[in-house]
């Protein structure tokens, strides 16, 4: 008798159906601080389904503070959170839990569980927080470290692995519940640029392939304009590949740049190049 | 300067109180409600007190010897020297058994509790188990202090036992004492009072010090540096809050069993 399937699918529909533009995300006049230190001043923004936003900015601008409070690890002082129309800023650390089911994390440097195989890890929130049968929860485990080219390391320890695979690893884990959006803190950095494409195309895939909503957290400009031009395409034989998007494809990329708490651009990677803000520049160049 | 200097220290003494009973006011909360993460549990049972065996064994070994040598000389001026086992019951039952067993827990668990946990907060583990939709409290926090609640008494009857068993080698060989002689100065000395405070106490002493250690190091931060001076904070706090602990609940004891 066949098992039937606990892994729910995701609720993201195809594109193209109704409900495709709503946000899943939107930061309404958000402020953070740290006794006298400001890191968030009235910080709004939205992120539309199946869409990207990637948030730009120099180290200390609040970038990965913003991630945190969307997935309610941190509380801000003001304003209003809505999470897939849930306002996270008022949830209770269990309330939260519900909502963290929808959402997936790769954290800076991977946050892989050290005592836990790849298998383990991978596989984690389905083997410990769900009552998804073994067998299909380890079929699960092994798809997804196929998506990330990983399938041969899946019982080695965190420990055996590249900085690029365990960053992969992290990919895996943070997809392999089907969340309808995914945070990328820093996912390629202190990656050399080969390595770090391969993190970059697996964002790629997600968005392109799997229709998640994304938000990506970097100052890699390298890694950000990849992300943003390129897309991914299905062939006939089930593979894929990476190629340059249009510029219809190119505007379903924000860019949103952080500094001193501000926002001080918000648009596609095209608006961002022609920018003639001083501090745009700079940090452009 | 002085005063704001006291000021400073007294807040951040406060803040550490009130931080120590909410992580009690989670535990609480934790073990109450599922789930119940069993699996972490046997681990952590293995972890604390099997692994704690040769340390407890050593060291109850040693301390009821040195207590029978010690105790034979001075026992010798009043011609007592066959009661020599009913000092050594009295003292490894009632006090040295549970304090040395919760000093070597505090080295050796509480320790290893404090740095991994540590290691979590700053490597990002311990978020990243929230995003995938665990408590870490329930998590980590709830087997470990079970754990320790558990294995406490454990490890130190079986420290009693071997510090006896030590005791007994030193006085059938270095004092002359007969061995029947020995162990009926043990039973004849020891009262069931003494048995409850020997049990009683390293119940009290498990949980103070796997709770203090988890609240040391899930309260880590500055990187690596963080975690040594977590694992350090963890050893010391421990030491001191389990000879102050068994002050207490010694006084305790005493006024509701004897």
């Amino acid at each position: 008798m066949p098992v039937e399937s606990k892994i729910a699918p995701r609720s993201a529909p195809a594109p193209a159906t109704p409900g495709e533009d709503e946000p899943v995300v939107t930061f309404e006049h958000v402020s953070l601080a740290f006794d006298e230190k400001v890191i968030l001043k009235d910080v709004s923004f939205m992120l539309r389904r199946g869409r990207t936003k990637i948030i730009l900015g120099a180290s200390g601008a609040g970038k990965s503070l913003s991630l945190k409070i969307l997935l309610g690890l941190l509380k801000s002082d003001g304003g209003e959170v809505r999470v897939l129309g849930e306002r996270v800023d008022q949830l209770s650390e269990l309330e939260m839990m519900k909502v963290r089911t929808k959402i997936g994390m790769v954290f800076q440097e991977g946050a892989l569980f050290d005592s836990l195989t790849v298998r383990e890890n991978v596989g984690y929130r389905l083997y410990e927080e769900t009552d998804t049968p073994l067998e299909e929860v380890d079929k699960r485990v092994e798809e997804v470290l196929g998506f990330v080219s990983l399938g041969e390391h899946i019982d080695k320890m965190p420990s055996e692995l590249s900085g690029g695979q365990r960053r992969r690893v992290a990919i895996a884990r943070a997809m392999c519940a089907k969340p309808e959006i995914l945070l990328y803190d820093e996912a390629t950095t202190g990656l050399d640029p080969i390595t770090a494409t391969t993190v970059d195309d697996e964002v790629i895939k997600l968005r392109d392939l799997e229709n998640v909503s994304s938000i990506v957290v970097t100052h890699q400009l390298r890694d950000a304009f990849y992300v943003a031009t390129h897309k991914a395409v299905k062939e006939e034989n089930g593979a894929f590949r990476i190629v340059t998007a249009d510029p219809e494809k190119e505007r379903e990329t924000d860019f949103l740049m952080l500094r001193d708490g501000l926002i001080v651009f918000e648009g596609d990677a095209k608006a961002l190049r022609e920018s003639t803000d001083d501090y745009i520049r700079t940090f452009l160049s | 300067m002085a005063a704001a200097l006291a000021d400073s220290w007294l807040k951040r003494w406060v803040l550490e109180v009130q931080e120590y009973v909410r992580l009690c006011a989670a535990l609480a909360h934790g073990m109450a409600t599922r789930p119940f993460y069993r699996y972490d549990f046997v681990e952590q049972l293995d972890a604390i007190g099997w692994a704690s065996l040769t340390v407890v064994l050593l060291t109850g070994f040693f301390t009821g010897a040195v207590l029978a040598l010690q105790s034979g000389v001075t026992l010798d001026q009043f011609g007592a020297r066959p009661v020599v086992g009913r000092l050594v019951s009295a003292s490894m039952i009632k006090e040295l058994g549970p304090v040395l067993t919760g000093l070597m827990l505090t080295g050796r668990v509480g320790s290893g509790i404090a740095a991994e946990l540590g290691s979590m907060v700053v490597t990002d583990q311990i978020n990243a188990l929230r995003a995938l939709g665990t408590d870490p409290i329930r998590k980590l926090v709830v087997p470990r202090v079970l754990s320790g609640f558990f294995m406490a008494p454990a490890l130190t009857i079986i420290a009693d036992f071997v510090g006896m068993v030590g005791g007994w080698l030193v006085a059938r060989f270095q004092l002359q004492v007969a061995s029947g002689l020995y162990w009926s100065s043990i039973r004849d000395g020891l009262y069931m009072q003494d048995v409850w405070m020997g049990i009683i106490k390293p119940f009290i002493l498990g949980f103070v010090i796997v709770t203090i250690a988890c609240h040391v190091g899930l309260r880590t931060s500055g990187g690596t540096q963080g975690v040594g001076k977590s694992t350090t904070v963890a050893v010391v706090a421990g030491s001191v809050a389990v000879i102050a602990v068994d002050f207490f609940v010694s006084r305790l004891l005493i006024s509701l069993l004897y």
